[in-house]
């Protein structure tokens, strides 16, 4: 019979199109970041790649840059309560959320994953007029509520996946020796999920120091935030400053991603 | 664990309903008005939408764009799964490592190397003209097909990540018992591996086409000023004309078109599935 050919072309083609689709796609996922790492070394005033020559001069640049050293400052200091304040309230719900099948518990899951799907702008804009109509006015506390709605979801997403994956045998096993319920929260459920949760807090951070449908609504004139102030002056006047700029943040997220991997198996909790 | 746990859930419950339940209600009782001061209610703004043709061409447009957005990525994101499904451990995480590593990098920056990729002299275009292909510059930037381009590359992940999910969970018994009776590999991952996929693939379609449609940064980046979607508009009528009730309106209908595309998919999702087990 002639069914069992030398070659497998069934399975040769199938490889071939599938690593070639994916060599493509994953080129193009790697490239744009690359290639905006490489420019920012570039000597010369153009942003054209590959650069002339390469220098720090626009990286040197950056510390006269006052307006967008201010703004990181902001982004920063929102990025950092937003995270601390998702953590605290993200993983209280999730202890209360995980494993329920109480219908009210289904429908608060709803809801707090919500603004990953609904349009973060529209949401921004709400709150506008929310504020405005209560009669005050954008401010760094706003802000950063409103920051918190849409980083909680990552937060929750990540801490109840790793509470899925909690053996309830040791919860019970540390009531039935007497521990208080704080104690087993504290001794054997918070060591058990703190990667779910470490991995939710650093993509709760990310999110919220990239974050520009809100802050745009929520930030007040003085108080500006560096996605912003980027946006705008790519929008504007295209200079190297702003490949730096970027080549400061992709070389600070390289590493704040090597340390969640390391501490908290990232790429285990994104899956 | 169990109903004890519950009053946990309060604080963030409380956060939610005035940060988040009642902007949005006071956004949907702003529409429904003629001023901002909302003294007379009137459906104007949404008459005024539905009734002329260049409003309701941009949301017709920007749902369309993520219909686009959306296929490319699974057109690519799919096989990057699979194969991510199929190699070991180690290769796994480098090539988890390679696909999260965009989605960390702030949306405005990898916008900005797009612009560097795509511009009239920019990488894409020296390559095709270097290699002959194309005799001029193409124009890349400020049209759709950038734009598409770039919404599918910032995506990418939120696509791969819940189909490599359901990928790595599916028994390799199947796929091993359909190749041992006769079944090809094409057959085999259009018979098992893609329906049983569905779950994850529709995920990843929701995600996506969630986050395309609304992706203001990457949309009025790459698609300038001309190209105008939904988040543009409700951002000019809102700041730009200082028209909130009818920035209100805009953000309402957006909102519902939106939640209706995703419902449908979810619907389609799990018609599949039960159609797939019977």
């Amino acid at each position: 019979m002639a069914g069992h050919s030398k070659v497998p072309w069934d399975s040769v083609s199938i490889n071939a199109v599938f690593g070639l689709l994916s060599a493509v796609a994953l080129l193009f996922l790697v490239a744009p970041t690359l290639i905006v790492l490489i420019t920012s070394f570039t000597a010369s005033e153009s942003l054209r790649f590959p650069p002339a020559g390469l220098s720090l001069r626009w990286y040197a640049a950056l510390i006269d840059a006052d307006q967008m050293q201010r703004a990181a400052w902001n982004s920063l200091v929102v990025a950092f309560w937003t995270t601390m304040i998702s953590v605290v309230l993200g993983t209280a719900a999730s202890l209360a959320i995980a494993r329920s099948r109480a219908p009210l518990m289904r429908a608060a899951d709803l809801l707090f994953m919500s603004p990953l799907l609904l349009p973060a702008l529209a949401f921004g804009f709400a709150a506008l007029i929310f504020i405005n109509k209560l009669g005050f006015s954008p401010s760094i506390p706003l802000l950063v509520l409103g920051h918190v709605i849409v980083c909680v979801p990552f937060v929750l997403r990540t801490t109840l996946a790793s509470l899925s994956q909690l053996d309830p045998g040791l919860l019970e096993a540390s009531e039935s020796l007497g521990a208080p319920q704080w104690m087993t929260f504290w001794r054997v459920t918070l060591p058990l999920i703190s990667s779910g949760v470490g991995a939710g807090a650093f993509l709760a951070f990310v999110a919220s120091f990239d974050n520009v449908p809100v802050s745009l609504f929520l930030a007040d004139e003085r108080s500006e935030m560096l996605p912003i102030h980027l946006w705008q002056q790519i929008e504007t006047n295209l200079d190297v400053r702003t490949a730096a700029a970027s080549g400061v943040i992709v070389i600070g997220t390289l590493i704040l991603m090597v340390l969640a991997e390391k501490f908290a198996g990232l790429t285990r909790q994104m899956r | 664990m169990g109903a004890s746990n519950s009053p946990l859930a309060l604080p963030l419950a409380a956060v939610f309903t005035v940060c988040f339940v009642a902007p949005l209600f006071v956004l949907l009782v702003l529409s429904l008005h003629g001023d901002v001061a909302m003294t007379n209610w009137s459906l104007l703004n949404y008459l005024s939408f539905f009734t002329d043709r260049f409003s309701y061409s941009i949301l017709i447009d920007t749902l369309l764009l993520g219909v686009k957005a959306t296929l490319v990525c699974f057109i690519f994101g799919f096989p990057v799964a699979w194969l991510s499904a199929r190699v070991n451990a180690r290769w796994q995480s480098i090539l988890l490592f390679l696909v999260i590593l965009p989605i960390l990098t702030s949306v405005v920056v990898r916008t900005f190397s797009w612009i560097v990729i795509l511009g009239r002299y920019g990488v894409l275009n020296q390559i095709a003209l270097g290699l002959g292909l194309v005799s001029e510059p193409l124009r890349l930037l400020y049209t759709e097909t950038g734009v598409v381009m770039v919404l599918a590359q910032v995506q990418m992940p939120l696509m791969v990540l819940p189909i490599l999910s359901v990928l790595s969970k599916q028994d390799p018994n199947l796929a091993d018992a359909s190749r041992a009776l006769g079944a090809g590999e094409w057959r085999t991952l259009w018979k098992i591996t893609l329906p049983l996929a569905i779950p994850g693939i529709v995920a990843g379609c929701i995600l996506t086409y969630a986050a395309s449609v609304t992706a203001f940064v990457t949309q009025s980046l790459i698609g300038g000023a001309r190209l105008i979607y939904m988040p543009l508009d409700i951002y000019q009528q809102a700041v730009g004309a200082n028209n909130w009730p009818y920035a209100a309106a805009l953000s309402i209908i957006f909102m519902v078109s939106v939640m209706a595309v995703v419902a449908i998919l979810n619907a389609v999702g799990r018609r599949s599935e039960t159609h797939g087990r019977a």
